[in-house]
This record gives C-alpha cells, structure tokens and sequence, in this order.
C-alpha cells in the first residue's frame, strides 16, 4: 500500500474507460464460469437424453401348438420361437454375418419377453402373437438418431442389410420409442439397452443413510463439546487445527484409510455400503463440525443466560435451549454434507464399490455400488450405448445435487431472518 | 411428606442427574475424538504401509527417480527387483495439471470475487452466489466425463486443424475441466477476504477521488494480498488432491514433460490405478500406492497449513 501511484498523468477519460473494462473483466469471469456449467449439463443432457426412450420392435411370433408341452411350458424353446420369427420376418438374411445381425436386432432379453407372455396367456398357443419387444443397443441408437448413416451404408456395427431391415420396420410402423421405464427400475446389465440405475441408487441410498448417522449425531456433540465445554487451551486448538486440516484432506486418502483400517484392520465386508457409509461419514464429519459449531455461536447468548438462571445445568440448557435453536442450521450444514458425499466417487473405488453389480442390494453387507461410481463405470465402457446411460446417469445425479443444495439455501435464508426479525 | 423425605428424593434425583450428565459429557469428549481418531488412522495406515514400501524400494529412488513403471513385477520372487518406482513423472504431471487448472481458475476466480464483493448489486449476489454454489456442487466425476468424452475430442480436433499431433488424453482437457471446477472455490474464499478489508480504507480512496476500479487495485488487492494468497494455495491443494477428473480425463501414461499438450499422469490417478481390482498386500506395486499416498498427504497438509496460517494472519492485521 505504500506504493505511489499518480493519477495526474492520465486523462479522467482514460481512467473511466478503465474502469468500464475492469467492470466488464469481472462480470465476463462470471459469465464464463456459469456459462460453462450451462454448456456442460446442456451437452451431458444432450447426450443422456437418448437414455429415457428405448426402442421397441414388433414381431409376430407364431406359437405352434408342437412347441410347447402344456405341463412345461417354461422349457420351451423361446429363443427359438423369436429366432424362427425373425426369419420368417426378414427371409433375406441368408448369410452367415447377415443371420447374426438378425438375431441381433433384438435384445438378448426378447425370449424372456416372450415367455412371460406365455406363462400369463397359455389359451394363445396355436395362434400367433404380435409383442413389441426390446431392440438391441445398436438398433436402440440407430433408430434414435445417435449413429449416423456411414456412406457405406452401414451405421455402425449394423451392417447395410440390417439399417434396409429397421428401415423397413420403420415403413411399417412396426418400431416404435416408448418411455424408458426400465432405466429407473434396472440394475446394471452388460447389454447397454436393459442397463439401469436402480441397484445403484439403492446403493448410494444406503451408503448416504449410513453416512448421515454416523456423521450427523457425532458432528453435533463434537461441535457441542468444542463450542460449548471445552476451555480455550492447547488440546482445543490442536482438536480445532485438525479438524480445519481434516476437511481439505484430498478424498482419496479417505478412501485408503477405509480399505486399511475397516476392510483390512475390521475385516468388514469389501464393497459394502456400510464400508462406503463410514468412509463418507469421517470425509463428512469436518462439514458438519464446521457448520454446526457456526451455527451453535448463531444463537444468542441471552437464551444460555436465561436458562441457566432459571436454574438449568449446562447440559440442560445446551440440549433443551441451544441445540434446538440451532438446529436447522445444522441441518443445513448435514444437507451439504450429504450433496458432497453424494458425488463423491474416488473413496469409493478404493474401498471396492465399483464391481459390476446386477442385482439390488439387500442389505448394508451386500456388495453394491453407487451412482457417481456407476457413472464412471459406463463412461469407462468401450460400448457407446453406455456413454447415453452415464449421461442421462449424471443428469439424474445433478438433479438430486441441485434439489439438496437448493433446499439448503432456502433453508439457511429462513434461518438468518428469523433470528435477525427476533433480534434476541 | 416431611421435609426430610423431600430433601432425601431431591438428593437422589439430583446425584442420578449428576450421573447422567457426566455420561453426556464423556459422549461429547468421545464424539469429538472421532476427528482426531480419523487423523491418527490416516497416518498410521499410510506410514505403516509406506514404511514397508520403503524397506523394498529406497525413499531416494521413489522421490528422485525418472521412472514410473510398476506394472512389471511378474512373479512372487521377483519382487523389489524389477519393476521401477521413481515417483517424478508422478510429481511433474500432477503439478503441471494443477498449473493448467491454476491458470484458469485463479485469473477467472479473483475476477469473479471482485466483481460480486464490490460491483455486484444485492439482487444480482443473491442470484450468482447460489448459481457458483451449484457450480461447485456439481461433482468432479462430472467433471471427469465431460473433460474425457467433449473437450479433449475437442482439443485434439482442434489441434488437428493446426496440424498439430495432440494426445487423446491431454493435461490441458484434465487441467481446463479442473480449473473451472475451482473458479467457486477461490470466488468464495477471496470474496470473504475482499470484504474482511476495513471500509475505512476503500472509503478514503474513492473520497480521495480514486475511481473504483483504481480503488480495488491500489488499495484493497494490495491489502487483501495475503488473504488471497492463502486462498490460492487452498484452492491448488484442491487441485493436487483432485481425482476423479485425472482419471478420466488424464490417463495413465507416466511421460516426464511439461507439455500440456502431453498425456501425462497423476499421484491421485495412480493410487487409483493400483488400489482398484485385486491387490496383494505385500507386492511393492500394491504397497507403493501408500508411499503415493503418504506423498499427497503431506503435500496437501504443508500447503493446507501454510494457507490457514496465512489467512489467520491476515484476519488479524485487520481485527
């Protein structure tokens, strides 16, 4: 500051041009930092909005009365049934190459499609059934726009006979997009098209739980003790310079502490929410800290006096006067914990969360995954049909991202104006 | 009930009380041991693990060695003989992502606070403070996908164009995706030490008839320096520390340079590398990953202390 700078040399004009540019620095900053976020979730949206409509083909399937045994109807030959129908439907395909893409243009989930429409109507055998059923990955993009149409005549892995096929399907009205229910409902499946976030969410579900009890009632007595009890001396001060060094420890040292102490030292099970749970409490346990301590100083001093001279102990009036009254800031501070532990990925992958996982877990010992880590297993695949299921996968990742952090905003707004409209 | 009853059950009520707050409070002790408990197990588990990584590998070898390639220890017998851990390239990529990241974010991220603490009107900080919360909100695994799958395609299309040969895995994607990532960061950390600069001061500027602008870079920048500066190096630990964006965006590929155009890799990246999967605890290659760890959180812990000394400092010149 004891620089002297002179300002006599300068024309007042120069010097308000200056200050319109310096102005504009500033707000193009913004601008670029927002309008990035912006682009992202724009092109990321983009890309996953394929993932809600999944393509539907339909196939008349000619149940012959000498395919089925009526006391077995489970056993039957289904695959057969679709394969037969498909070549019925495109004779052309005559090739080898050119029969494998056939069979291909359906799910490999089609047959079990067909059998549950059986079991359920056993009186259609001996007449022909029309069922919309699932179209593999590759027909899925292709039908969606997602492939373009290569000069070959191919799109993709879909050679020039099987794009003829769709488009004829297509000329029939006999291929169709219909909500993509399945995404929602699904575990992960190594064919893009049954893929789903289900068995992931129920995963980050538990973990979160886990996390929240865990990280909530041991942050607040924490805070409590540091705010409230402990005297200002040299053990409080290394409490204090830990936690502040324990909230910018990077999360992936988390995440070995997790895999040498719980998995290794306890000998919890690998992969398990409740490892997952405890790794994102401790990672958590700062914010809470931090937040419920700033909250428990919010409230006004006359409230501890008011209580202690009516006789309350100390504890009394922390727990029955002051904790209540700091609460929603607390929470607010548990919401944002939450929001980070919710996307937080690279301790999960130390700790095993990343197996590939089909059904939804049971329990908090079951292996399990989560959603970020269920993200950055399909952006990792070479399939292009995962890369819109990522997408779509962080769309939904965001939106529950942005209803926590929003809800923490309008819950602290709330909180500041009541004890400024009060004024203890 | 005579008074010596009463005076007998309000005794026993009180000590069972006493009792019961007494348990309170060693809950509260416990529950704030917890932090510390997190700490000491940090460091036990990675100097204990790194410690035997340093009985197989010489610490000089690991710190000061050109050579990153632990993929090479094939049989149980060859261990610590072959395979090379020399961390550098390690130390190089992750410095220079965090440069690029740096680059972008401290330029953008200052701009931003100043612009919000002193140009900003209270309806438009009310609007672009949520709007930075959420951009900081959004996770790095995002991050991650975007840098992997549209900016580096970009870049090296781009970079096509000019003819020039650019990796499919550049640090310039990891390090872009990584700067805007910390923009908020360092927004709200020097937003807070802009405004903790007395008005006292910026008011005897502009009285004196200095513009605003002039105001900011003569008066408040030159005494919110310190402050800023802390905010710096918080936000680059962040950057060092970052993992996610490194392993999508950033690769494996252990190459010593400081071209950003490069595919280089990251300790963070690397620890990932080699904890993912099946792991034996007694393979140099699983056991380095700790010594990596160990690194990071003694580098992420001198800048954090460093930058919390700083900004303490600051507050209290202006208290």
């Amino acid at each position: 500051m004891n620089r002297h700078f002179s300002v006599r040399s300068k024309h007042l004009a120069t010097r308000h041009r200056f200050e319109v540019i310096f102005k504009w620095f500033g707000r193009i900053s913004i601008f670029l930092a927002l309008g990035f976020l912006v682009l992202m979730l724009a092109i990321i949206a983009n890309m996953g909005a394929g993932a809600l409509q999944q393509t539907r083909i339909a196939l008349d399937v000619p149940l012959l009365q000498e395919g089925f045994d009526i006391n077995y109807l489970d056993e039957a030959d289904y695959d057969g049934l679709i394969k037969s129908a498909l070549r019925q439907r495109f004779p052309d395909a005559t090739s080898r190459s050119q029969k494998r893409q056939l069979n291909n243009l359906l799910s490999i989930e089609a047959p079990f499609t067909l059998k549950k429409y059986v079991l359920k109507n056993p009186d259609t055998i001996g007449s022909t059934a029309r069922l919309w059923f699932i179209a593999s990955d590759d027909v899925d993009l292709f039908f969606k726009g997602s492939i373009e149409l290569a000069p070959e005549g191919n799109a993709g892995r879909l050679i020039s006979e099987a794009v003829a096929w769709v488009n004829e399907l297509k000329a029939a009205q006999a291929i169709k997009t219909v909500f993509n229910f399945n995404f929602f409902t699904g575990g992960d499946s190594r064919e893009p098209e049954l893929a789903g976030i289900f068995s992931a969410l129920v995963g980050t579900a538990l973990s979160l739980l886990i996390c929240l009890a865990i990280s909530f009632p041991i942050g607040v007595l924490s805070a409590i003790y540091l705010e409230e009890f402990v005297a200002k001396n040299r053990w409080s001060d290394f409490v204090e310079i830990n936690i502040t060094n324990l909230a910018a420890v990077p999360s992936i040292v988390f995440g070995i502490l997790g895999l040498t102490i719980f998995i290794n030292g306890f000998g919890l099970p690998r992969s398990s929410p409740l490892v997952g749970g405890m790794v994102l409490a401790l990672m958590t346990l700062p914010t809470i800290i931090i937040a419920s301590r700033a909250a428990l100083r919010s409230v006004p001093i006359s409230i501890r006096h008011a209580a202690i001279g009516l006789g309350a102990t100390p504890i009394q009036t922390i727990f029955h006067h002051v904790t209540p009254l700091a609460m929603p800031a607390m929470l607010t501070g548990a919401i944002i914990g939450m929001a980070r532990a919710l996307g937080e990925t690279a301790p999960l992958l130390m700790i095993g969360m990343v197996a590939f996982i089909v059904d939804v877990p049971d329990s908090i010992f079951s292996p399990a995954t989560a959603l970020p880590v269920q993200i950055f297993l399909w952006a990792d695949s070479p399939e292009r049909a995962f890369l819109e299921k990522a997408s779509a996968a962080i769309i939904v990742l965001v939106v529950f991202l942005i209803i926590m952090n929003l809800s923490a905003i309008i819950l602290r707004q709330k909180f500041q104006k009541k004890f400024c409209k009060n004024n203890f | 009930m005579n008074i010596k009853t009463a005076g007998f059950l309000k005794n026993s009520f009180s000590s069972r009380n006493r009792l019961r707050e007494k348990a309170i409070y060693i809950i509260l002790i416990a529950s704030s041991l917890v932090a510390v408990g997190t700490t000491a197990g940090i460091i036990l588990s990675l100097v204990f693990e790194a410690a035997r990584f340093f009985t197989l590998v010489p610490i000089t070898d690991f710190l000061f060695g050109l050579n990153w390639s632990p993929q090479t220890a094939i049989r149980a017998d060859q261990i610590g003989s072959s395979g090379s851990f020399g961390a550098l390239p390690l130390i190089t990529g992750t410095l220079l992502i965090s440069a690029i990241a740096m680059f972008v974010a401290a330029p953008l991220g200052l701009a931003a606070a100043i612009y919000l603490s002193e140009y900003a009107s209270a309806s438009q900080r009310s609007i672009i403070k949520p709007l930075l919360e959420i951009l900081a909100g959004i996770p790095s695994v995002v991050y991650g996908f975007f840098a992997a799958l549209v900016i580096a395609p970009f870049i090296r299309m781009s970079g096509s164009g000019f003819g020039l040969e650019i990796a499919s895995q550049s640090a310039l994607a990891a390090g872009l995706a990584m700067g805007i990532m910390i923009v908020p960061l360092i927004s709200s950390l020097s937003d807070d030490v802009i405004n903790a600069v007395p008005t006292a001061l910026k008011d005897a500027s502009l009285g004196m008839g200095a513009t605003r602008s002039e105001t900011i870079i003569h008066i408040i920048l030159p005494g919110a320096s310190s402050g800023i500066a802390g905010s710096m190096l918080l936000a680059a630990s962040t950057a060092i520390g970052e993992t996610m964006i490194v392993v999508m965006a950033a690769g494996l590929a252990a190459n010593l340079t400081a071209n950003p155009l490069d595919a280089v890799t990251t300790i963070t990246a690397q620890i990932v590398a080699l904890l993912t999967g099946d792991q034996e605890f007694d393979s140099a290659k699983t056991l380095s990953a700790f010594a990596l760890g160990l690194l990071l959180f003694c580098v992420t812990l001198a800048l954090n202390s460093i930058a919390h000394k700083i900004v303490k400092n600051y507050r209290v010149k202006y208290e």
